[in-house]
């Protein structure tokens, strides 16, 4: 019987972004589902009643929740190629822990920088240029987080690179100046075509953030 | 030096969890108990970002996030599963303890501690967390079903730590939620 496996998704959200990058990087076809994060519709209600959040990832019905939970679990299930996590444990905590790292000190700022004015705006870039400078390190001189191989942390935090110019706009500044080393790393992920098939236009973005979200925030 | 460290503090029910799992595998280790409010140079080298409890030690391997250290022990060491082997279970597994660790740990500490307008928040807020964590066990002896699992040491912290503070401080916030105690 073929799996059934579809995604749930939301246009820009970086966290579905993730889930289409592992898919693509592993060559596995899916149902695409635009969503309505407004008119939430009932399939994602039933299928992730506890955040009812995208991205969710049903395969043959059941659901997964959680952009990094779904991508560890599509490297279990679909494990014939492309891994995506390194197989030595220690090897593999170290990626799951920048992977989180993302998570937590990059996401918040990230979209205080969108979301708010003045002296909030100002701490908000502050925090996310100290979160992406500690990211620089950690990537050092290696091509991917991971090494030679794109992998876990790589897929963690390359859909951010696709709202960097909406963050600059927002917040009047350069993360080339800032982080130059991350910056090529963005532009090598990109040429990956799981990359840049599955992010989204930042173009696109920024018109979205600025003519919808900010309205909506009462901030334009 | 021994093979396996755990920088911890008493009080952490994050610092349980790793110790927990160490016990389950019957992994011998070495317990070092750090001052929060003095904390060592060994503990700030070995966990610069967070610079927190727990850390382990594992033959030069530094870990820190204790679900972080939890899946490293369950790899690394034969004996009882601390996650089910099914990729679909283990993802449900993660989901929970990430339920608990973003959902529960926080209202409930402010639960705890807060005043006002902001403990009843916190309060209104645990219990729906909680809510829905008993609604996961339904029936079930553990949340791992049989056996304990991750979701069980990672919600450990309810049973022990929170009544513990409920008692201490002389609050009355659970009302309801029998199976998970």
């Amino acid at each position: 019987m073929a799996d059934e496996v579809v995604l749930l998704d939301l246009y820009g959200s970086m966290f579905a972004m993730r889930v289409r990058i592992a898919f693509a990087e592993k060559d596995i076809k899916y149902d695409n589902r635009e969503q309505d994060s407004v008119n939430k519709s009932q399939l994602l209600l039933e299928m992730n009643p506890v955040h009812k959040k995208i991205p969710v990832l049903l395969h043959n019905g059941k659901p997964v929740c959680e952009s990094l939970i779904i991508v560890e679990y599509i490297d279990e299930v679909w494990n014939h190629n492309s891994p995506l996590l390194p197989s030595d444990p220690y090897h593999k905590a170290h990626a799951r822990f920048w992977a989180d790292f993302v998570d937590k000190k990059v996401n918040d700022p990230a979209r205080r920088i969108w979301l708010k004015k003045g002296e909030e705006l100002e701490i908000a870039k502050k925090e996310f240029i100290e979160a992406l400078k500690l990211l620089e390190r950690e990537l050092g001189d290696k091509t991917y987080f991971g090494g030679d191989k794109f992998g876990f942390v790589d897929v963690a935090l390359i859909p951010f690179y696709s709202w960097f110019e909406t963050y600059e706009t927002c917040g009047n500044f350069s993360i080339e100046e800032h982080c130059p080393t991350l910056i090529t790393w963005g532009k090598k992920c990109m040429e990956r075509e799981s990359v840049h098939k599955s992010l989204a236009d930042p173009k696109k973005i920024c018109e979205i953030v600025f003519t919808v979200l900010r309205k909506k925030y009462g901030l334009e | 030096m021994a093979e396996v460290q755990v920088f911890g503090v008493w009080s952490s029910p994050f610092v349980r969890r790793v110790e927990m799992g160490l016990k389950m595998k019957r992994v011998e280790y070495e317990y070092v108990e750090e001052d929060l409010k003095n904390k060592s140079d060994l503990l700030l080298k070995y966990n610069p970002i967070y610079k927190k409890v727990p850390v382990m030690l594992h033959n030069g391997n530094i870990l820190v996030e204790s679900l972080i250290i939890l899946e490293y022990i369950d790899e690394v060491w034969e004996g009882p599963p601390i996650l089910p082997k099914d990729p679909y279970e283990r993802a449900r597994a993660r989901f929970l303890a990430k339920f608990i660790d973003d959902k529960c740990a926080s209202p409930i500490w402010k639960a705890c501690w807060s005043k006002g307008e902001e403990r009843e928040k916190a309060i209104v807020e645990t219990t729906e967390a909680l809510k829905i964590l008993e609604n996961e066990l339904k029936g079930k002896k553990f949340f791992g079903g049989d056996n304990i699992g991750l979701v069980d040491i990672t919600a450990n912290f309810i049973a022990g730590w929170f009544l513990g503070l409920q008692e201490f401080l002389g609050l009355q916030i659970l009302t309801k939620i029998i199976s998970l105690i």
